[in-house]
């Protein structure tokens, strides 16, 4: 019964447009492929946990990342311009904000699963999940203590919904006793969870 | 053009349910929030998913307390918003 499936139907009907594409000479064959591919090429959590560890050691770039992420990225050789248009990344740091309350920052795309692939690879099933993105924006203690991190009432929690064209990645707190770790070791601390916000690191 | 907008602002987002595509969640519609930043220019997604060429227009991190989306709650939840989704909220 596969071949009733609705993907498949999707499918067909995307190749044929692909076809008409290639056939009026808008899209060189294989154009889409190709692009996909280098959309893809690289991305992965290891980038995000690259750029974690280098504010960690350098305030100066932490300040820069938070002010303008797409320029500081740069300076690590990443880059937010693997697609169509460069998209514009926002960095949310987690941790004591100037007014002395402790905050924690949470990635979400109620309306579909926006996500910074370029810098992250694909993103998590879970993360493309209904229960996921209706449930994280009403009750995002309840949500991530499910995913095992209890956040005291005094930590002040901020979902932010990729509703629009930013991507978002969340900067995580450096963990306690971490002082004599050299910038790689601490990149391999930093999970994919933490750079989302559903874990601490 | 100037930005409508500056960090701070108060700002209400539409209430009503339109037709079609917009990128205005229905758990922020006619909602008042606060202005966190311009997070750039770029055509109305309403429009380009209608097949039209759009201008570009400032879209905004705007912050929401999770109380005045759902009645419960003391997170808070920032939105991206095109400006066209906002009107200025008077105190």
């Amino acid at each position: 019964m596969s071949g009733e499936h609705a993907s498949s139907t999707i499918s067909a009907e995307v190749r044929h447009v692909e076809s008409l594409l290639e056939a009026r000479g808008l899209l060189e064959p294989g154009e889409i492929d190709t692009r996909i591919d280098e959309f893809l090429a690289g991305g992965s959590p290891a980038n995000g946990a690259r750029i974690v560890a280098r504010a960690w050691t350098d305030p100066g770039f932490a300040e820069r990342l938070l002010a303008d992420a797409n320029a500081a990225i740069r300076e690590v050789g990443l880059s937010m311009a693997g697609g169509i248009q460069e998209q514009r990344l926002k960095v949310v740091a987690n941790g004591v904000g100037a007014d002395g309350t402790e905050e924690h920052h949470v990635v979400v795309c109620t309306l579909c699963s926006c996500y910074p692939i370029a810098l992250l690879g694909p993103s998590p099933s879970w993360y493309k999940s209904e229960a996921y993105r209706s449930r994280v924006v009403r009750d995002p203690r309840g949500v991530l203590r499910e995913f095992g991190l209890v956040l005291p009432d005094s930590v002040a929690i901020s979902v932010w919904d990729a509703s629009a064209e930013s991507r978002y990645m969340v900067l995580p707190r450096r963990p306690d006793g971490t002082d004599g770790l050299s910038e790689e070791q601490l990149a391999g601390l930093v999970t994919r969870k933490g750079l989302i916000g559903t874990a601490a690191v | 053009m100037a930005d409508r907008f500056a960090p701070g602002d108060r700002v209400r987002t539409r209430s009503v349910d339109v037709a079609g595509h917009t990128r205005l969640p229905g758990y922020a519609r006619g909602a008042v929030g606060t202005v966190v930043e311009l997070a750039g220019r770029h055509p109305l997604a309403d429009e380009r998913a209608r097949g039209r060429d759009a201008e570009p227009h400032a879209v905004y991190h705007v912050r929401f307390a999770a109380a005045d989306l759902f009645g419960a709650g003391d997170h808070s939840v920032v939105v991206e918003l095109w400006e066209d989704y906002l009107v200025e909220e008077r105190a």
